[in-house]
């Protein structure tokens, strides 16, 4: 039933400054990709991409951004939460070599992903995309399962310096990938689309409410519903949604350019 | 074998090739939303219903299910009229039939905003006036008869197309409120809008709605629609609309029977996916050759007895 069931936070842990993460008990299955919708009481009810999952226990990473986030910041160990979902459709994760493209907190969005491809035998690159080193989250825990990380920062303060999509975009050059996931800005995401021929899956962001595809929030091109129809969209549907790295729409349905 | 049943129908001067309508709210506050509805084979579209200024809604959470049905407070979340008419002229060419639903808090709202939809080139307008959770617009203007006679009749003199008034089955008076809008000119009656209901959360002891009081829609709520309709039906001479709880052909042919020419479906999307207007129209097909139906028409008010 879609309604938020109550739970209380098992563990709170500090990835790095502005960005931790939050996992609950919840022995449902939930695939890479998909989302849940954690209510915070009295404040809000905002969507979080799934980024642990473990037998019984799963979790959520975020960014400090705006009010919700930072009520949901200031929960502590014990403090309860409500939880609906998992929500939309996950990544499909299929291919021997996978390039997964990362900016900001969509690492978190890709790091079960990329845990899910190296379980079942495939190998993979992560390139880890930051404004800047201090930003860098989920290195050590992407190092430990074996993938080849590649870093890359705004200000080259770590790694190789410029845009995580610069960096794919040498990578692809040089290797050959069975297919490219990517979670980040949506201008970045639309860039590397637009210079890559091999199978592509991006996962998108946008303001949503009912996330059971009633309300129509968070449709994008001709009525896909991000929340139902996506998250995760492959590249040949991205090339005909003209939305897609141009504009999304606020909570009154506002058309906002990125 | 085709079907012999023919379900086209008339909402007085507007024909519908079928009679399955998106209810306002539902998928409908964007172009590329409404198309594929229309794809999903829609009769008519009503759009989302839209004001004079943005309004951002309440925060989340704006919509949960329950056991029986979905409980929503959106609170009315709009690009506001100005902004809307770029998704309506997107849907110029479009051969089915769009309806711009607006709210407002008076006459004069209502009369610009629906004189604003004309222009973009809807169908007819279907006059929002039992929004059950918005404070200032909605059952606070739709559950007095006297305005919703002066409303309705100011939208009227003002726009030369159709206009139909969505009522609440929270007033307690819904035939009065039916009658008033009949005596307004109103070329139909949409009913009913969702019903007034609210969801505590027992560990947290708290609603969990943050508007706290939201609109009930969905299965539950088909017995009270159609006691609305059927009642309207004694006192007026207008077609109906009716919406509420409808997930079936035969949900829709119990409507029919209490007196509604067409119907909407606004939660039954969730139960049965986007192409339910597709199910829906060949259960009412498939039920109407088996009952011997040729028209619509010969179904509309049966059981009024
Ligand atoms: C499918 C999906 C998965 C996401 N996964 C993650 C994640 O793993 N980690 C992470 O840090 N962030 C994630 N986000 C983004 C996250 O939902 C927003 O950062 C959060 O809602 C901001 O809320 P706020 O009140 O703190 O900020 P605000 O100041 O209210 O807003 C900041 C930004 O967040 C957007 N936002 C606010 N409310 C919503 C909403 N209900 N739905 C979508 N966007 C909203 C606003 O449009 C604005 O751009 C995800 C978003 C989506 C759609
Ligand atoms: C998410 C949601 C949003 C709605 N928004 C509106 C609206 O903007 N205007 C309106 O007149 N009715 C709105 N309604 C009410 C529906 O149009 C309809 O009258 C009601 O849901 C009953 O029909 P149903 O049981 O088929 O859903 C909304 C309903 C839902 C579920
Ligand atoms: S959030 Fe309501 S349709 Fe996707």
């Amino acid at each position: 039933m879609n309604i938020p069931k109550i739970t209380k936070i098992l563990e709170v842990k500090n990835e790095v400054k502005d960005i931790k993460t939050i996992t609950f008990n919840h022995p449902e299955g939930v695939d890479p990709g998909q989302f849940f919708m954690i209510w915070i009481p009295g404040v809000d009810e905002i969507p979080m991409s799934v980024s642990y999952i473990d037998k019984d226990v799963k979790g959520i990473t975020f960014r400090k951004v705006g009010d919700a986030t930072s009520a949901l910041y200031k929960l502590k160990k014990e403090d309860r939460i409500g939880i609906r979902g998992p929500y939309g459709n996950g990544f499909e994760l299929q291919g021997n070599h996978i390039l997964f493209v990362g900016g900001g907190t969509g690492v978190a969005t890709l790091a079960p992903a990329v845990e899910y491809v190296v379980k079942n035998k495939s190998s993979a690159t992560v390139i880890i995309g930051a404004k800047t080193k201090n930003e860098l989250f989920f290195e050590d825990r992407l190092e430990k399962c074996g993938v080849t990380i590649l870093i890359s920062t705004d200000d080259g303060s770590k790694g190789f310096k410029g845009s995580a999509t610069d960096l794919a975009q040498d990578i692809l050059k040089k290797e050959n990938f069975d297919s490219v996931l990517t979670c980040g800005p949506e201008v970045m995401m639309k860039i590397l689309l637009d210079s890559t021929t091999i199978p592509f899956q991006a996962s998108l962001e946008r303001y949503m409410k009912c996330a059971i595809g009633l309300c129509g929030q968070c449709c994008i091109g001709e009525g896909l519903r991000v929340c139902i129809d996506g998250p995760i969209f492959d590249g040949k549907t991205l090339k005909n949604i003209q939305d897609f790295g141009v504009y999304r729409r606020d909570s009154a349905g506002r058309k906002v350019r990125f | 074998m085709l079907p012999l049943a023919d379900i086209s129908t008339n909402i007085g001067s507007l024909p519908l090739k079928n009679p399955t309508m998106l209810a306002s709210g539902i998928m409908d506050e964007d172009a590329g939303s409404m198309k594929r509805i229309i794809k999903c084979g829609a009769g008519a579209i009503v759009t989302k219903s839209i004001g004079l200024q943005p309004r951002e809604g309440y925060p989340n959470p704006t919509l949960i299910e329950l056991e029986y049905g979905i409980l929503n407070a959106m609170g009315l979340p709009n690009p506001g009229i100005d902004e809307f008419g770029e998704e309506i002229l997107q849907l110029k060419k479009s051969k089915t039939p769009i309806i711009g639903s607006i709210y407002g808090a008076n006459a004069k709202e209502f009369i610009e905003l629906g004189q604003k939809m004309e222009d973009y080139g809807v169908s007819a307008i279907e006059l929002n006036l039992s929004c059950p959770h918005a404070k200032r617009y909605g059952l606070e203007v739709g559950s007095d008869p006297k305005l919703i006679q002066i409303i309705t009749s100011s939208v009227k003199v003002n726009v030369k197309i159709p206009v139909f008034v969505k009522l609440s089955p929270n007033a307690t008076n819904i035939s009065e409120i039916a009658k008033a809008a009949e005596s307004g000119n109103a070329d139909a009656i949409v009913a009913i809008n969702s019903v007034k209901a609210m969801k505590i959360d027992l560990d947290l002891k708290r609603p969990i709605l943050s508007n706290k009081i939201g609109g009930y829609s969905g299965r539950a709520i088909k017995p009270i629609g159609v006691r609305c309709v059927y009642e309207i039906a004694e006192h007026v001479d207008i077609p109906i609309i009716g919406v509420g709880g409808i997930l079936s052909g035969e949900d829709a042919i119990e409507y029919m029977m209490a007196g509604a020419s067409a119907i909407q479906i606004g939660a039954g999307v969730y139960y049965r996916e986007l192409d339910i207007f597709k199910k829906i129209k060949k259960e009412i097909e498939q039920w109407m050759d088996k009952h011997s139906y040729k028209k619509i028409s010969d179904i509309v008010g049966v059981a009024h007895l």
